[in-house]
């Protein structure tokens, strides 16, 4: 019986190829493994092998035919003194591959392995046009969202070391001991696993408790309340009670404060079921995102960083502004290649994209905002329109967020690619504290700068 | 409280005291003097004036081969230890002559050799290692004691609960010595926790346990000789020494969440000042005190330029010491990518 050979997908999402060059003709006799064809993609080229014995008895394709679509008859297969069926020539798909950009769906029969929920695509602007601006500090920012947020609902509270009498260790509650008094702006002794635990307790007997860590180093005292109870308590209770919640304070390298005082631990939250996690980069997000965390009916890490609290940006003078969680922000478009960060990350990546500008490329800038959920559909959209990411982040390179997007970028737009995605991290080491050796352990501009141009084959 | 009426030590051991006090309290002058000078100081320098009697109190009891964990707020613990002044203030001025090469900083100096496990910068980090420690001493016989150095603040911490526990179940040969300077960071100990008898604490867990007053160091001395002594012959124990501490939190912090009033009446139980009147009256003349603060002075002005003079460490350093020797330093991932596409 005629045996049907048809075009190969040479992975998941191809729709179609060029059959490039034929290594048999009608009349072979071939093998299983025999190579019978070359068949080529805009990024890669395959042999493709023979699955079945037989003769060649007829090439449906010829070879330097572009545009075949996957699972088209290309040639038959017939054993000996068989007839030869008659087969239709497919007319070559006429279009280049748009409507790859919607194929996200696996190939059928492969197994339907679920990753983290995604976000919902949103891509409407944060304020509307017009919208008069004003210049506020990420300090004062968090404040007002706090603020805004306990004038609001009077079951929200903030605990933690020095946020009352000392206004918080970097002032971020200023005033707020003042407005709220100290039943709801509380003190505690530094004891971390102690008053968070407390805090949890708290939100599961229904109050919103802000914690503020003085540092997410001190917040691994912690961790078990976090993890073991806020994060995993919803589920474990069958949907009885959760723990609306935020933790939030300063994250990542400060400057010259040694080790214990320098991590970063977006990648780690990140990872959890049942948090959420926020890290913004400007003054409007802080507010926004920050209002949306209090909010949110889960326990969420709101990580912010010392070396921006005093950074000034201009803002939308709206009351009441809030940032969805999920929604990426495109800070700059692009054609060459897509940058992606969060947090202080977006320093570098902004700064790279301006000194890139000089040199001609034009980098698409896009600051997640939140890493759970994500905006992987941001990210998707803007790398199948550059073909081409780096991303950027102060954490460290193994387990990193930027290897979380490479391998959504693989799984789903392996064909947009034209080169590996790269991650500029921070480097494999403790921070160290001699003040040359720390600038080296941080992700630079520069880096950012020659990732790009590595990929962009510059 | 423990008074030690009338049976203080000789003149000799009170200079000596003295002297290792001044040498705390004119190195922390010049760790400021450094950080104003912008010498490449870190930027989250906590200063021990004002607890100076704790450090060299304590110390004092220490024999060879034992070892101790500091907090943050350690430099003087470790200089009343016997601390090249040199090496100190080139780790803190992030140099490659520090005691970790540069890589520790002001609160994370360590020194195997003098028995210095580490400073740990998270409040209460360090105090189980010295229960280790002790583990391994009573397991090996060696007759060392392990010491446990940690402020006020960490007497709020569960580890330090956990920590005594085990010291008394197992009989190890631990101290946990608490320097009360009254304030963790802005916050006074009365307002951390109902119970400032913080030595009942250690007591119910079945140490040794006091409280002493630091402005005379002589008063440190006995009690923590008690409490070593104590702890050496199979008794952990528990010491806290009340000080006060002159300055903010960090180098700047202003302290404007106390009252100039109670900063006056702290500073007025300065213990370095106190020795020293104490030995004027015991018949030391002031003219040979003021050659001594001079000569340390000037021992501590040198540790300033051996700092600046100091070589940064070499970039090349940065990945050693992530793991043990034999471990493969990491490639930087452009470099990576430079080789698997150079291959294609």
């Amino acid at each position: 019986m005629a045996t049907e050979i048809l075009m190969p997908a040479l992975s998941p999402t191809m729709e179609i190829g060029t059959l490039a060059k034929w290594l048999v003709k009608e009349g072979d006799t071939v093998s299983s493994g025999d190579i019978l064809a070359e068949i080529e993609t805009d990024k890669a080229t395959m042999e493709f092998e023979a699955a079945d014995e037989g003769i060649i008895g007829r090439i449906v394709i010829p070879e330097g035919t572009e545009g075949v679509k996957v699972n088209a008859v290309i040639a038959v297969l017939v054993e000996d003194g068989e007839a030869i069926p008659e087969i239709t020539t497919q007319a070559p798909a006429e279009q280049a591959p748009q409507g790859a950009a919607e194929a996200a769906t696996p190939p059928p029969g492969a197994p339907q392995v679920p990753g983290p929920a995604r976000a919902q695509p949103d891509t409407t602007p944060d304020w509307p046009e017009g919208t008069p601006m004003k210049a506020q500090t990420v300090r004062e920012a968090l404040r007002d969202a706090m603020a805004e947020e306990m004038r609001a609902d009077e079951t929200v509270y903030l605990m933690g070391e020095e946020v009352a009498e000392y206004q918080g260790a970097y002032k971020i509650s200023q005033g707020m001991l003042d407005e709220f008094g100290p039943k709801r702006v509380i003190d505690t002794p530094i004891t971390e696993h102690g008053f968070t635990g407390i805090a949890v307790g708290s939100a599961y007997a229904g109050l919103k408790p802000i914690v503020e860590f003085m540092t997410f180093n001190f917040a691994v005292q912690a961790l078990d309340q976090i993890i073991n109870s806020a994060a995993k308590t919803l589920y474990m209770s069958g949907g009885q009670m959760g723990a609306p919640m935020v933790f939030r304070g300063a994250n990542g390298a400060a400057a010259r404060v040694g080790a214990q005082h320098s991590q970063c631990y977006a990648a780690w939250y990140m990872q959890v079921p049942g948090l959420k996690v926020a890290m913004p980069y400007c003054a409007s997000d802080a507010r926004g995102l920050l209002k949306t965390a209090i909010r949110d009916p889960n326990p969420v890490i709101f990580l912010e960083n010392e070396i921006l609290y005093g950074r000034s940006f201009e803002v939308p003078d709206i009351d009441d502004y809030t940032v969805p969680f999920g929604k990426a922000r495109i800070w700059r478009e692009g054609a060459d290649v897509t940058i992606v960060s969060f947090g202080i990350g977006m320093q570098y990546a902004l700064e790279a994209a301006d000194k890139l500008a000089k040199d001609g490329i034009s980098a698409e800038v896009l600051d997640l905002r939140t890493l759970r959920p994500m905006d992987t559909d941001a990210i998707l959209r803007s790398v199948k329109k550059t073909n081409r990411c780096v991303t950027v982040e102060e954490g460290w390179p193994q387990g990193s967020v930027g290897g979380y997007i490479s391998s959504v970028i693989m799984q789903e737009a392996f064909d947009y690619l034209d080169a590996p995605v790269i991650n500029c991290t921070g480097k494999d080491v403790p921070m160290p504290y001699a003040a040359n050796l720390e600038k080296l352990a941080l992700v630079t501009t520069d880096e950012v700068v020659a990732a790009v141009k590595q990929v962009t084959y510059r | 409280m423990t008074k030690t009426n009338g049976s203080k030590k000789s003149n000799s051991d009170l200079l000596g005291h003295y002297t290792e006090m001044r040498r705390v309290r004119t190195f922390e002058d010049r760790v400021g003097e450094l950080y104003l000078r912008g010498a490449s100081a870190g930027s989250m320098l906590h200063l021990s004036i004002g607890e100076e009697s704790a450090a060299v109190g304590v110390c004092s009891a220490m024999r060879d081969g034992d070892t101790f964990t500091t907090h943050h707020r350690g430099h003087g613990i470790f200089l009343a230890r016997g601390a090249d002044p040199n090496r100190m203030m080139s780790e803190i001025g992030g140099k490659a002559t520090g005691y970790c090469r540069g890589k520790g900083g002001s609160m994370h100096i360590a020194d195997m050799s003098l028995g210095h496990l580490g400073a740990n910068a998270i409040v209460g980090g360090g105090i189980p290692a010295v229960v280790g420690a002790a583990l391994v001493a009573k397991r090996r016989k060696t007759g060392a004691v392990s010491i446990a150095f940690f402020g006020d603040g960490a007497m709020q911490q569960g580890v330090l609960y956990e920590s005594m526990n085990m010291a008394a179940l197992w009989d190890l040969p631990a101290v946990f010595v608490c320097i009360n300077n009254q304030w963790g960071m802005g916050t006074r100990i009365d307002q951390a926790t109902k119970s400032t008898k913080l030595h009942e604490r250690a007591q119910v867990f079945g140490l040794n346990a006091e409280t002493v007053d630091g402005h005379d160091v002589l008063d440190v001395v006995e009690a923590a000789n008690r409490i070593v002594d104590g702890a050496r012959a199979g008794t952990p124990g528990f010491l806290a020494i009340d000080c006060y501490r002159f300055y903010g939190h960090g180098r700047k912090d202003k302290s404007p969440y106390r009252s100039e009033e109670e900063e006056a009446e702290g500073r007025a139980k300065d213990p370095v000042k106190f020795s020293r009147k104490m030995l004027e009256k015991n018949g030391v003349s002031e003219e040979e005190l003021d050659a001594l603060d001079a000569k340390i002075g000037a021992e501590m002005d040198a540790t300033i330029d051996f700092t600046i003079k100091s070589e940064e460490p070499a970039l090349n350093t940065m990945f050693r010491d992530v793991f043990a020797p034999g471990q493969p330093e990491p490639e930087p991932v452009i470099t990576r990518i430079d080789r698997v596409l150079a291959k294609e």
